[in-house]
């Protein structure tokens, strides 16, 4: 043993932790350390092990087998309370935040001090402006959460994580809502925090950040760690050919587009939500056959209802949308069955939500939209042979694994349930296809897969609409680019023209002088 | 605390009800015990009461119709992910459309036209009493347990009101109707055995028996076979997605609480064509509600919901001997060890689901070295 680095005790030391669920084991032999004061990076596809691996280090988990040592002392985590008390905090990738208080509210939680909350009020106060004197996290501490925008948001989850002076923070996907801009920002907090001894663990699966921020990375595989790197000493390409086990292409070669007639034409949309916040304003583009579109913007910005509104899905108070020659209006709408008869396919942003049934089999699933076609069975009755014979047809032509249509899509990764998804959407030869963030949660395998299906549909003639949050794959893909902020559209780029910078600009809200905002 | 492994499904299906069910009868028989009665002779007298002694399998069929039909009432609707908790509302309202139709036409008619007039006019009123709540949750958004509560409460006021005024029998005191005439009464299962010469114990078991196995198995037809059983399930389980797969899903939830309806509405056919022959106050006595816990023991399934049922049923015919056998044992115990069961069964049915999914992991996955902290 190596002791003599003792005045140098690694912040987390993880030995042979292993977990498994049932038969999926899920961690392997991780053996992880991570030095006091530095960056560590965990990069993996989804499904790699990493939740699974923070859930553990954050007590949520109990190892199979294993040890874990925080500041050199071995320790046994048995709730999430055990792990705060050992000064560690944890940034979810969807926030814990109660959105109808306020910041100080949300703050106080768990820590309001008696019965009566005016001492814990007066103490968090203390600590919200302790917090922003050191680390430049200035926050309203009045604003109520729901008001706030993402980044502010995650701001207060990182102060609720360290308000109790925690050590160690992990943070579990933090860029995934944000811009660019607000990225920089928490790297800039990030970096704060490690100037003052505070370690960070940092999970995610973009490369560029860990390239950006960390001192350390370490790689997991299918539960096991794969490999440990020095930042400074490895390079994007490598660490994905650690996640994959495979040389991957990490951007797609794509051939001009042929665009010809408009198929899809939004004039003047408008739609306000159910609680009459106005979530598109005066929202005109058009799309034509054999092109992309695609839609910028941090997500949240009215993409999520622009799609929505095209699918039929959710009503609209003004403006028009024509599909294929037929005009949509708040006046006279259509269903999503409607149209999804007159071939228009969507694949929608959350597949957990809207796109699959999880509960359902694969072969439930395949037919999901589609289970009245006369292909499927006939008069009141499904055919369950044909349903079948159909999801294996998808399977084998996506590429779906495992191949098995008797399999809950809740037991599929992320990367099969969405070529699933697309399978099921794309196999009736859309004339306009509505995308809505197609590789999220998808690894980088099936994202390469994935992208290449899109411009063969492109290639074919289909009109596309592609609203994706990651910036790269709307550049990577689009022919045409529509920056969104806050329910409107910032102006219509030409992909060639459009840098990250000059999207990102736009994207917070910027008016880009260059084009036309509407 | 870490998550329990998923439970597979024989052992949620098979094991856990087993589970539960013997527990419920340690606890019961350690208040037989206390009672001052030997547990073992008190299970004894149970099971010979409801299978063994002649006619006793009869009433206990009888008792399980009742079951059936309105567990299949709670089943429906909760493949829509709908409380339906108006199963009694939908019986009672179901009683009366049976009645009206034997009333009417019983006296003028052979019973192979009113019979089965009198059947679809009882699934009918026990429709329309599901699908209003089903309306209104569906396009209003007033929550189902709340209207369905509410419905059972305005089908007692106005059975109360019918039975006490307009239908009741010129010339008695208590609220029910007139006898139907025999056209009405539903053919008795030992008569017609007895008539094919199968020399069987008189009871009160009915054709309704047979209607119950083929709502049984219409259920099974509707929900795993058909497009519109596709949808129910789908609004049920994800009723997003539901909508984004262009299904009407205001319009599946009232269908199902209609079919809901009209399962339970066919508790009549057993209780008022079958047995009373009239419409009586208060004749669906708690079998709507007990369709709660035969539901949720039987996982909406069919076959689980025909053994619960049979459960129940024999748990009501064999209780009714153990109050009949044993001084100590009254007509109260046995409500008390019905409840247990309906306890264990129900409110606690998945109570024992963790531990028994880790045993089975632990069984199943090969032993690891114990090593570590846990």
């Amino acid at each position: 043993m190596q002791v003599d680095q003792s005045n140098a005790a690694p912040a987390i030391e993880l030995i042979d932790i292993r977990k498994s669920f049932g038969p999926v084991r899920a961690n392997r032999d991780v053996s992880l350390r991570v030095e006091a004061g530095s960056i560590h990076g965990i990069v993996g596809e989804n499904g790699a092990g990493k939740s699974t691996l923070m859930n553990i280090l954050y007590g949520h988990y109990l190892a199979d087998s294993g040890e874990m040592h925080v500041a050199g002392q071995r320790v046994s985590l048995r709730s999430s309370a055990d792990a705060i008390g050992l000064g560690i905090g944890m940034v979810h990738q969807h926030f814990m935040l109660v959105s109808n208080m306020t910041v100080l509210e949300n703050v106080m939680l768990g820590s309001e001090g008696g019965p009566l909350l005016a001492a814990g009020r007066r103490d968090t106060l203390a600590t919200l402006r302790r917090l922003a004197d050191d680390y430049g996290m200035e926050v309203d501490a009045d604003a109520v959460i729901a008001d706030l925008p993402v980044g502010t948001r995650q701001r207060v989850e990182i102060i609720k994580a360290i308000k109790g002076g925690a050590r160690i923070l992990i943070l579990d996907e933090p860029t995934g809502v944000l811009t660019p801009g607000e990225a920089d920002q928490l790297f800039e907090v990030l970096k704060a925090l490690k100037r003052d001894g505070v370690t960070v663990l940092l999970i995610t699966h973009k490369l560029d950040e860990i390239m950006a921020i960390t001192d350390a990375v370490s790689v997991m595989r299918h539960g096991e760690i794969v490999g440990h790197r020095r930042t400074a000493e490895t390079s994007p390409a490598e660490l994905a050919r650690l996640m994959v086990g495979r040389d991957v292409l990490l951007s797609v070669d794509r051939g001009q587009a042929q665009p010809s007639d408009i198929l899809l034409e939004v004039s003047g949309l408008a739609c306000t939500s159910s609680r009459g916040r106005q979530v598109l304003s005066d929202i005109s583009f058009d799309v034509r056959s054999g092109e992309i579109f695609g839609i910028a913007g941090v997500s949240g910005n009215g993409q999520t209802e622009l799609l929505e509104v095209i699918a039929g899905m959710r009503s609209f108070e003004a403006g028009s949308v024509r599909l294929l020659g037929e005009t949509i209006t708040p006046d006279a709408p259509k269903t999503p069955a409607q149209i999804r008869d007159m071939r228009i396919a969507h694949i929608p942003e959350d597949r957990h939500q809207f796109g699959l049934i999880l509960s359902f089999d694969a072969s439930g699933n395949a037919i999901l939209g589609y289970h009245q076609s006369d292909e499927y069975g006939s008069g009141y009755f499904l055919d369950e042979a044909a349903v079948t014979t159909h999801c294996n047809k998808l399977m084998s032509a996506h590429d779906v694994r495992p191949d098995n249509p008797a399999l809950l899509a809740k037991k599929f990764s992320g990367g099969n349930q969405q070529k699933l998804v697309i399978a099921r959407e794309t196999d009736t030869n859309p004339k306009i296809l509505i995308v809505g963030q197609p590789t999220r949660g998808v690894d980088v395998g099936a994202i390469e897969f994935i992208h290449k299906q899109l411009l063969a549909l492109r290639d074919a003639g289909c009109a596309i609409l592609l609203v994706s949050a990651e910036l790269d794959e709307i550049i990577g893909l689009s022919d045409r680019i529509m920056v969104m902020n806050d329910g409107r559209q910032m102006g219509i780029l030409d992909s060639a023209d459009a840098g990250r910078d000059r999207l990102g600009t736009m994207m917070a809200g910027i008016a880009d002088t260059g084009v036309a905002a509407s | 605390m870490t998550p329990a492994p998923p439970l597979p499904r024989w052992a949620d299906v098979f094991v856990l009800p087993l589970i539960n069910l013997t527990v419920a009868l340690l606890v019961c028989g350690l208040i037989v015990l206390a009672l001052g009665e030997n547990p073992i002779v008190a299970i004894q007298v149970m099971i010979k009461g409801a299978f063994v002694y002649p006619g006793s399998l009869g009433y206990t069929l009888y008792y399980t119709t009742n079951f059936i039909f309105t567990g299949l009432a709670v089943a429906v609707a909760a493949q829509a992910m709908m409380f339906n908790i108006g199963g009694e509302g939908q019986a009672y309202i179901g009683g009366l459309g049976a009645g009206l139709v034997a009333l009417w036409l019983a006296p003028m008619a052979p019973v192979v036209l009113v019979i089965p007039l009198a059947v679809l006019a009882a699934a009918l009123f026990g429709a329309v009493w599901g699908l209003v709540p089903g309306y209104l949750q569906a396009y209003r958004g007033s929550h189902i347990v709340i209207t369905t509560i509410m419905f059972n409460f305005i089908a007692s006021a106005i059975m109360v009101w019918l039975l006490a005024g307009t239908l009741m029998q010129p010339g008695q005191q208590s609220p029910h109707t007139a006898q139907f005439a025999a056209a009405g009464q539903m053919p008795k299962l030992h008569d017609m055995l007895n008539a094919l010469s199968f020399n069987v114990a008189a009871s009160p078991l009915n054709l309704s028996f047979l209607l119950a196995l083929a709502a049984l198995f219409g259920f099974w037809v509707l929900i795993w076979k058909t497009r519109i059983g596709y949808e129910i399930r789908a609004v049920g389980q994800n009723p997003k997605a539901a909508h984004y797969a262009g299904i009407n899903v205001p319009m599946v939830i009232v269908f199902a609480l209609a079919v809901s309806g009209a399962c339970a509405g066919l508790m009549a056919t057993n209780e008022i064509l079958g047995v009373q022959h009239r419409v009586v106050l208060n004749f669906t006595s708690g079998y709507g509600f007990a369709g709660i816990a035969i539901a949720l023991m039987g996982r909406n399934h069919p076959v689980g919901i025909f053994f619960a049922s049979l459960l129940f049923g024999a748990l009501y015919q064999g209780g009714a001997e153990l109050d009949f056998e044993f001084q100590s044992i009254t007509r109260e115990i046995v409500l008390l060890i019905q409840g247990m069961i309906v306890l264990f069964s129900g409110a606690l049915a998945y109570m024992f689901s963790a531990p028994l999914a880790r045993l089975l992991a632990r069984l199943t996955v090969r032993p690891k070295p114990a090593a570590g902290e846990a």
